[in-house]
């Protein structure tokens, strides 16, 4: 299988640069800045200073041109790279979404009069298609829209929408029904329900999710907002305040001149949160963008945020914890027969046996005891059924049989067993205490033994069940075995807990009794009978396999159908959090060095005293405020490749994470702007003397 | 420090430390309807108190009945001592025959004593009857220290309750705060203070004769009040014999232990705690310091215990105590290295202008940073003859917003604001949705702790500005340049943060002070209460969250010192600039 997840696209790409830049222009427009307030503030700012530099040329104004115009370009450049840095998160996005939108061309739909095969049908475009409208797909029709196999099976080529380029199977009934528009069908024919107005599907969802068109901001990212904007009030006040106070000081100094409009504006631009404000959407848009990498589409940005505050995480144990399919790994011979005897009935009762069980017991008699059996001619294949819980074969009058070891002791007895092995029992019993499946093999009245099928736990797992333990998250393995064999199993993954012989409704009750305690629960699924504990879960991972209803309970859908994956959308989540968090402590802490270059320089005329406070020795007032400036605007270009990137998470308990954090973006962001406006203040300095 | 001093200053914080637990305790058990050991007594008061108001103690209100109740009752209380002042001069108990105020002494006044602040655009002794000091200012003392302390309670039990409008019920809370805590402790505490000297009388002011006659040069006054000035437009003075001097009386004991308890801090007298009959011996300094700083640094355990987590109020208080330790350091520090210009004329030693010789530079430095720290207000060291770095000391103390203890209630609401932006910072940095105490900080946590904390500095930053270029609030300046632009800082940050300590210098008893005082005060106190308990009451409803691994612990040193980071970076980031054109350069002129 080639699986291809989107192509990182780098953000260097001209394709997205090119557009990106166009764009930082046109989100000068006030209505749509307004709706970042803090970058709004600064762009009436920098509006200002327009004025100021006018009244400088004019030459009514008492500082040189080149200063406030220079102060009004690099404010100006502060709201562009802003709006850069939104663009170019959103740039990615358009171009995928572009290359989505070019697979919904001009589709027409054959749309049934009755949901039946021959029934007549008209040919309409795919736009004219409703809810509950039934439509024909055959070979090499493109599905119109999204909905449900109703009838037939067939096979459907759904890289359009995941990437994976081999077709996978759409019947009508159980798990597999959901097909997704803008998707084709390469063999067979089916008939579909639609479940969604043209709009309205997956690939519309998709496609504006991905553009970023459609992103409602997080609550946390309100509240982080609701922060920033009262910090840039509070400043907007203390420049407001600062003026009368010079005012006031400069009679009382008897000289000097107070501090121009130009420098005040400037002073508020330097220590309002510009850094984290003018990168605070882009951060949300390349979590998102992130994920899409990883084939994983978060239906809303709530969805992933909630993802990193997971306590629970609720897995299945096929396919997420265990390779989907049990494997044979040993013969245990009773009662008197040897391994070899054991293998070769073994290796007989499976050669019709299709199953990866079955299968596996070949693969494992045919290498470990160099068995060379071939399908003998006169063979009657004898099927697994619920009734007889056997299978098997009968050739040249000889029947094979393998199966649970009650049915098989049954089986045994009826043909006239007189006695049945007495370890057997105790085989059978300390195979399934270990947490794997027994199965008796017989060969006509005589048991020669068991077949010890494992579950086979996927490479790694514990690791990252142990990366889950050290972030706090608890792990609930959910199978329908007994609760013998999952104990062992979930023993052996190192799972915290397990819930054995679930039924949906058990799923729905352990999600809601640990909300009802308070915990976040994140679960995967796939069946149409998770989709009420999908929808009850606060983290909803739906495979892209899955039906329709589980898609439409879940908040993220996993396009490769994988369930670790949910590790990945954690990791994301806290990501994005952290991220916002850093960002926010740096540009905070930025504000002490820009108070130490602006302060002493905007009140020196009148107290030459406070020359002190400059410990960075800037050389001129002038230099000082404009490399402040220079600064504050350079360092959001700076910042882009880490917000789109996202700060590195590592797993490591709480507080440490804090400290580690403190000490990088805390600590370094007060030393860093010391060096920044130092060095930039050398360059200024240079070029104006 | 001499060993004396640093035997007083230890005393003082390890007999603090020894009674904040107990003391905390008791609060809780009283605020939760346990029985304690004053039950007995106060039970049945209680009970007659509730069935003369009509109160059903049982009842339990949403926040926004508690705060209606809070707001009625304070507002009420508040046209009541309006009242009184405009009708003092018709009042008994005026022995001294002293006049109404004006309105608008009367209406600063009025807000000034309900919002707990005690800022006096007044003299005690020469304005206020003892009728007013009685049943206007001390009633006051009480009810708005209780006041304050309803509104913590309230927010306490907003963290630690789950899935509830309830917070508790405002009459009860109002009414146990003043008969448990706030009477017993004044009661023992006036006795305690007339045993060192405090008077507690209602006699007329006592005439006596000067021991040594003294004179000194008046400015004349024309009728209207105006400078008399001869032909070259210099002042005409005349020469004052003094021969017998004018000794005000009262009722001070009864209200001196309840304004330092209640973190009021309004002096009976105009030198306040400075005075030898509000406090005259060092001992009872001590004990004043003390009771200054009790309930708020107990509080801090009242909420470790109705949260369940004492590790928490532990916490809270090492982040308040660090932070007041250090400014008494810095302060003390910089008065021992005194006056440099004071220095060339040949004086050396530590400042000790503006201090009492009886208390020394420890027991004044650190009554200072006590009163500052928390909103009390009361001072026995003049603020305005510090150094300008010492007196930078109790100014950013209160523009810290008042946590470093705080006033009673006020400092943990305030605090547990300045918690709940601090978790969630931390709490982003850690990749987590931010929580507390079990409790989501979601938008509206985020808007009601923003109001608290910044609610006082916003006022400052308006009204000190506008006092800056308001030519009749500029005359007020008793001091030009630097160290007048500090007083009227310190003015507008005393009444906005309701502490009520002057720097003096500046006279604040004019229309433009008062009025703007009034508005001060009054939005200083009521927004932020009213944010806190719109915060309780959206946190009662919150489910709770269990800790995990992956929660960040509040209870211990990293997060302290986080909180201590963002309090004082909130502080400095908004106050820089303001303190750089008046203390920091005053100390830089003086050094130079």
């Amino acid at each position: 299988m080639s699986k291809h997840a989107p192509e990182p696209i780098s953000i260097f790409d001209p394709r997205i640069m090119r557009p990106a830049l166009v764009e930082s222009f046109k989100k000068l427009d006030p209505r749509v800045l307004w709706r970042n307030p803090v970058m709004f503030a600064v762009e009436i700012a920098s509006a200002i200073t327009l004025v100021t530099f006018a009244l400088s040329l004019a030459g009514a104004n008492r500082e040189p041109a080149w200063f406030t115009g220079l102060v009004s370009a690099w404010l100006w450049l502060t709201v562009i790279f802003a709006n850069f840095s939104e663009a170019l998160a959103e740039g990615r996005g358009k171009a995928r979404a572009a290359s989505l939108r070019k697979t919904r061309t001009d589709v027409t739909a054959k749309r049934l009069k009755k949901p039946e095969f021959g029934a007549p049908f008209e040919t309409v475009p795919a736009t004219a298609l409703r809810k509950d409208d039934y439509i024909l797909v055959e070979a090499h029709d493109m599905i119109a829209g999204d909905g449900d196999v109703v009838a037939g099976a067939a096979l459907v080529n759904e890289a359009a929408v995941t990437g994976e380029s081999a077709p996978v199977v759409r019947e009508s009934g159980g798990d597999r029904s959901a097909v997704t528009g803008g998707t084709t069908v390469i063999a067979n024919s089916i008939i579909v329900r639609i479940t969604a107005n043209p709009g309205e599907t997956f690939l519309d969802r998709m496609i504006s999710l991905i553009e970023g068109a459609k992103r409602r901001k997080t609550p946390n990212e309100i509240a982080l907002e609701i922060l920033l904007i009262a910090l840039t009030l509070v400043f907007l006040l203390v420049c407001a305040n600062v003026s009368p106070l010079s005012i006031y000081s400069v009679k009382a100094a008897g000289r000097g001149t107070p501090v121009s409009l130009t420098v005040l504006v400037a002073l508020f631009v330097c220590l309002a949160p510009t850094t984290i404000a003018a990168l605070l959407p882009a951060i949300g848009i390349a979590g998102m963008d992130r994920l899409f990498q990883k084939n994983v589409i978060a239906l809303s940005g709530r969805a992933i945020e909630a993802a990193g505050d997971v306590n629970v995480l609720l897995l299945d144990k096929t396919g997420t914890i265990t390779l989907g399919n049990r494997e044979a790994v040993e013969f245990v011979p009773v009662g008197g027969h040897s391994e070899l005897e054991l293998a070769e009935a073994a290796l007989m009762a499976s050669l019709t046996d299709e199953t990866p069980e079955g299968r596996s017991i070949v693969v494992l008699a045919k290498s470990k005891y160099g068995l060379q059996q071939q399908l003998p001619a006169d063979v009657e294949n004898i099927p697994f059924s619920a009734d007889t819980r056997l299978s098997g074969l009968n050739t040249g009058g000889r029947q094979y049989r393998k199966g649970a070891a009650d049915s098989t002791v049954a089986f045994v007895k009826e043909l006239g067993a007189k006695a049945i092995p007495s370890n057997l029992a105790n085989i059978v019993d300390k195979i399934a205490r270990a947490g794997a499946t027994p199965l008796v093999v017989s060969c006509d009245a005589g048991i020669l033994g068991v077949i010890n099928l494992k579950d086979i736990i996927k490479g790694g797992i514990q690791e990252r069940f142990q990366q889950l333990r050290s972030m706090g998250i608890k792990t609930v393995m959910i199978t329908g075995d007994n609760p013998l064999t999952a104990a062992a199993i979930a023993a052996e993954a190192q799972v915290d807990d397990f819930l054995a012989q679930a039924k949906p409704e058990d799923k729905l009750r352990l999600i809601k009794e640990n909300q009802e305690a308070g915990f976040m629960v994140a679960m995967t699924g796939d069946g149409t009978n998770d989709a009420p504990a999908l929808a009850q879960a606060d983290v909803a991972v739906a495979m892209n396999t899955g039906t329709q209803p589980a898609r439409e309970a879940a908040n993220i859908i996993d396009l490769d159908s994988n369930p670790t994956k949910l590790l990945d959308i954690v990791e994301v989540g806290k990501q994005i959090l952290m991220t916002r968090g850093n960002l926010t402590t740096f540009s905070i802490s930025n504000d002490v060095a820009k108070y130490f270059a602006i302060i002493p320089a905007m009140m020196l005329s009148i107290y030459p005293q406070l020359n002190v406070l400059n410990i960075m020795h800037l050389a001129t007032p002038l230099s000082a405020i404009l490399s402040a400036v220079i600064f504050n605007a350079v360092i959001i270009p700076c910042l882009v490749p880490l917000a789109l990137k996202g700060t590195k998470f590592r797993p490591m308990p709480a507080e440490k994470l804090l400290i580690h954090n403190l000490l990088i973006y805390g600590v370094g962001g007060m030393i860093a702007p010391f060096v920044g406006i130092k060095a930039i203040d050398m360059v200024v300095g240079m070029l104006i003397s | 420090m001499t060993l004396y001093e640093w035997a007083e200053t230890i005393i003082i914080f390890v007999v603090l430390l020894a009674a904040v637990k107990p003391f905390g305790t008791y609060m809780a058990k009283v605020y939760q309807g346990e029985r304690t050991f004053l039950s007995p007594v106060l039970l049945p008061c209680e009970h007659l108190l509730y069935r003369l108001c009509g109160v059903n103690g049982e009842e339990e209100m949403d926040w926004k009945r508690y705060a209606v109740g809070l707001l009625l009752f304070n507002l009420l209380g508040g046209a009541a001592l309006f009242a009184i002042l405009l009708l003092q001069g018709v009042l008994p108990l005026n022995p001294q025959r002293l006049p109404a105020f004006s309105w608008h002494l009367a209406l600063n006044t009025a807000v000034s004593f309900m919002t707990n602040t005690n800022w006096q655009n007044y003299s005690g002794e020469s304005a206020a009857s003892y009728f007013t000091q009685m049943f206007g200012f001390a009633v006051h003392n009480f009810v708005s220290a209780a006041t304050g302390m309803t509104v913590a309670i309230a927010l306490i039990r907003g963290f630690v309750r789950r899935r509830t409008a309830a917070v508790g019920n405002f009459w009860v809370d109002l009414t146990r705060s003043t008969l448990y805590i706030l009477l017993p402790l004044s009661l023992v505490f006036a006795i305690f203070l007339v045993s060192q000297g405090v008077i507690q009388n209602f006699s007329a002011y006592k005439t006596v004769p000067l021991v040594q006659e003294t004179s000194y040069d008046k400015p004349k006054l024309d009728d209207k009040g105006n400078p008399v000035k001869d032909a070259k437009g210099n002042p005409v003075t005349e020469h004052v014999k003094v021969k017998e001097a004018t000794i005000p009386m009262g009722p001070v004991a009864s209200q001196e232990a309840i304004k330092e308890l209640g973190t009021n801090g309004g002096g009976f007298f105009n030198a306040n705690s400075s005075h030898p009959f509000e406090n005259p011996t060092p001992l009872s300094n001590m004990a004043e310091i003390f009771l200054i700083l009790l309930i708020s640094g107990a509080l801090t355990q009242t909420f470790g215990r109705m949260a369940g987590n004492s590790r928490q109020g532990w916490a809270l208080l090492a982040v308040m105590l660090a932070i007041l330790v250090f400014s008494m350091g810095v302060l003390y520090w910089a008065e021992t290295g005194g006056n440099p210009l004071v220095a060339k004329l040949g004086v050396h030693g530590i400042n000790m202008e503006g201090k009492e010789t009886r208390f020394g530079l420890a027991g004044s430095s650190l009554f200072t940073v006590s009163t500052t720290g928390t909103s009390c207000g009361a001072v026995n060291t003049m603020h305005d003859s510090l150094t300008p770095l010492g007196g930078m000391m109790p100014l950013s103390l209160i523009l810290l917003s008042e946590v470093v203890f705080g006033g009673v209630g006020t400092g943990l609401y305030t605090m547990l604001a300045f918690v709940v932006i601090a978790v969630f910072v931390a709490g982003l940095m850690i990749g987590r949705t931010p929580e507390f105490l079990g409790k989501k900080i979601e938008v509206r946590e985020m808007w009601m702790s923003i109001v608290t904390v910044l609610a006082s500095g916003i006022l400052v930053l308006i009204f000190s500005g506008i006092a800056m270029i308001v030519p009749s609030a500029v005359a007020s300046m008793n001091n030009p340049g630097a160290h007048g632009l500090t007083e009227v800082l310190y003015a507008f940050a005393s009444m906005s943060n309701n502490n009520g300590s002057a720097f003096a210098g500046l006279n604040g008893n004019t229309l433009f002070y008062n009025l703007t005082g009034a508005v001060c005060m009054f939005v200083g106190r009521f927004a932020p209460i009213l944010a806190s308990l719109a915060m309780a009451g959206s946190l009662a409803e919150k489910k709770y969250v269990p800790p995990s691994l992956g929660t960040l612990p509040t209870d211990k040193v990293p997060f302290a010192l986080w909180l201590a980071l963002v309090i004082l970076i909130v502080g400095a980031l908004t106050f820089f600039p303001a303190l750089s054109l008046g203390p920091i350069v005053e100390q830089l002129m003086m050094a130079a």
